[in-house]
């Protein structure tokens, strides 16, 4: 379904995705984990088109969206939806307007239909009665809702999310959580979501992929990620500061000795 | 040495470059404007934005404006005897100068700015992206609209500071200094041509395509959150000034010679 072959992108002298391969198979839900910085937002970029690589290729259902031209990518972009890390919802518009924006663009229909469809799709996330308020009323975990409402107004075969959780109390957190899982069960799309946040990843994926220094280094489902034996993931999963990875402008021999 | 010529070169490989991307923006903007569905309803919002939101300001400054110029221009040529001239004076100043400069600034300062902070908003909040993925153009839905209005909304809004500036001159000349209405009008319309009126509404027209240019352009590139979305503002107001006042030289060179 989704095939990234060989990725490399650099900004400046920054080299981001450094030979990346990665396949998420039809229907299945994969997490992207990796640090701050990583490129974990880079891959989603890539795979909906936003940014094209300096080598490599990525396959949307067998077709080479690296090739395609403008109109070719908005074709490409119809099988997407995108939750945005904060969410995205347009400021000028209302709720239902923001959850039908696609609905309206792509599909002509009239606006009493879009609206209507809005609010199905706002209830589906669990939200009743916002759908005339504007974004800047609303929470910040409402706006993911909202956010997630509008991926999936057009009925998208793809779902990209970018750090579900972040910004977000755990209670909230987990309400997204279920949420995702909700979609999967009842709209049976594909999906890759990119956090940092292990109890999202644990809940939510079929598979989890580790990315460190532009590549995939392992991938596998929540429980063999939980008991693996690579060190990086270790550190990464445990959440430690001392190990392989490390961070920028810490002392990690302080850390060792303290450990 | 080196360092200074380093500096410049510097300098002007980041103005090259600038340059280029504006002008890759304004085909961009060409190519989508011609292509349906046509953006009538946000190009009718952008109209009000640029154009009818900006006539309260433009209206009092070119009162004033016009009023201050009788009032100069009055005191001045009285000392030589050619006090009855003012009507003139203050007509072709508005029409062919004034009214599409100052205009043109006034709607820099206000739309220009306000353009580019709500573009560079949407840019560092992922808004434009979150455009791209639901499969809609940006140029089409965001720059096209504002470009539009700009090249309609300029010359309109110029053609009221133009009367409105010339009625200022005359309510200094005939209301202050009780010169004679007859007079002022006489004069304003025995030496104003309809290339002044016109030509001056030429140049409203590129300034404002070159406002809604540079600060969609300004907005659409931004980055670096909020810190970014105030440079941009700021460099819009900045860019689209100084490329009105630079370009209304050769433009009035072209059109007036």
């Amino acid at each position: 379904m989704i095939k990234l072959v060989d990725l490399h992108k650099a900004f400046g002298a920054n080299k981001v995705l450094q030979g990346l391969d990665l396949e998420v198979e039809k229907g299945e839900s994969r997490v992207v984990i990796g640090g701050s910085g990583s490129g974990k937002s880079v891959i989603l970029k890539h795979i909906i088109g936003l940014m094209k690589p300096d080598k490599g290729d990525v396959f949307i259902e067998g077709v080479n969206i690296t090739n395609l031209d403008e109109n070719g990518l908005y074709e490409v972009r119809k099988k997407f939806g995108m939750l945005f890390q904060m969410a995205a919802l347009f400021d000028s518009m209302n709720i239902w307007q923001n959850v039908g924006f696609a609905l309206i663009r792509q599909k002509n229909l009239k606006l009493k239909d879009v609206k209507e469809i809005a609010i199905e799709k706002l209830r589906m996330v669990g939200l009743v009665g916002v759908e005339d308020l504007s974004p800047a009323e609303l929470s910040g975990g409402m706006k993911k809702r909202v956010g997630l409402a509008r991926a999936i107004a057009h009925e998208p075969e793809i779902l990209l999310y970018d750090e579900p959780t972040t910004g977000l109390d755990p209670i909230t957190a987990d309400a997204i959580n279920d949420l995702i899982v909700e979609m999967k069960e009842r709209l049976s799309v594909t999906s890759v979501a990119i956090t940092h946040d292990m109890q999202s990843a644990y809940k939510i994926a079929d598979r989890i992929s580790m990315l460190y220094k532009g590549r995939i280094i392992e991938t596998g489902p929540p429980d063999e990620i939980k008991n693996t034996e690579n060190p990086i993931v270790k550190q990464f999963i445990t959440g430690s500061a001392a190990g392989p990875i490390k961070v920028e402008g810490v002392n990690h021999e302080r850390i060792l000795n303290r450990a | 040495m080196i360092k200074y010529v380093e500096l410049l070169g510097k300098k002007i490989i980041v103005f090259s470059e600038e340059f280029g991307r504006i002008l890759l923006l304004l085909l961009s903007t060409f190519k989508q404007m011609m292509l349906p569905p046509f953006e009538i309803k946000n190009t009718v919002k952008q109209m009000l934005e640029i154009g009818v939101k900006s006539l309260p300001v433009v209206l009092v400054t070119a009162i004033f404006t016009g009023m201050v110029f009788a009032l100069q221009t009055y005191t001045g040529f009285k000392r030589f005897g050619a006090a009855d001239m003012v009507g003139t004076v203050v007509a072709l100043s508005m029409t062919r100068e004034l009214g599409p400069v100052l205009t043109g600034l006034i709607v820099a300062g206000r739309a220009g700015a306000a353009m580019a902070a709500e573009l560079g908003t949407m840019r560092v909040t992922e808004q434009i992206d979150a455009l791209e993925t639901l499969a809609t153009n940006p140029v089409k839905y965001l720059i096209v609209p504002r470009f539009i209005s700009g090249i309609f909304m300029l010359p309109a809004v110029t053609i009221v500071a133009d009367i409105i500036g010339i009625a200022g001159g005359y309510v200094v000349t005939v209301g202050l200094f009780k010169t004679s209405s007859v007079v002022y009008w006489k004069r304003t319309w025995d030496y104003l041509e309809m290339g002044d009126i016109y030509n001056g509404l030429i140049k409203a027209c590129f300034f404002g395509a070159a406002i809604a240019l540079i600060s969609s352009y300004k907005g659409f590139y931004t980055s670096g959150g909020a810190e970014g979305v105030g440079k941009a503002t700021t460099g819009a107001v900045v860019l689209s000034s100084m490329t009105i006042l630079i370009s209304d030289y050769f433009l009035s060179n072209w059109l007036f010679r």
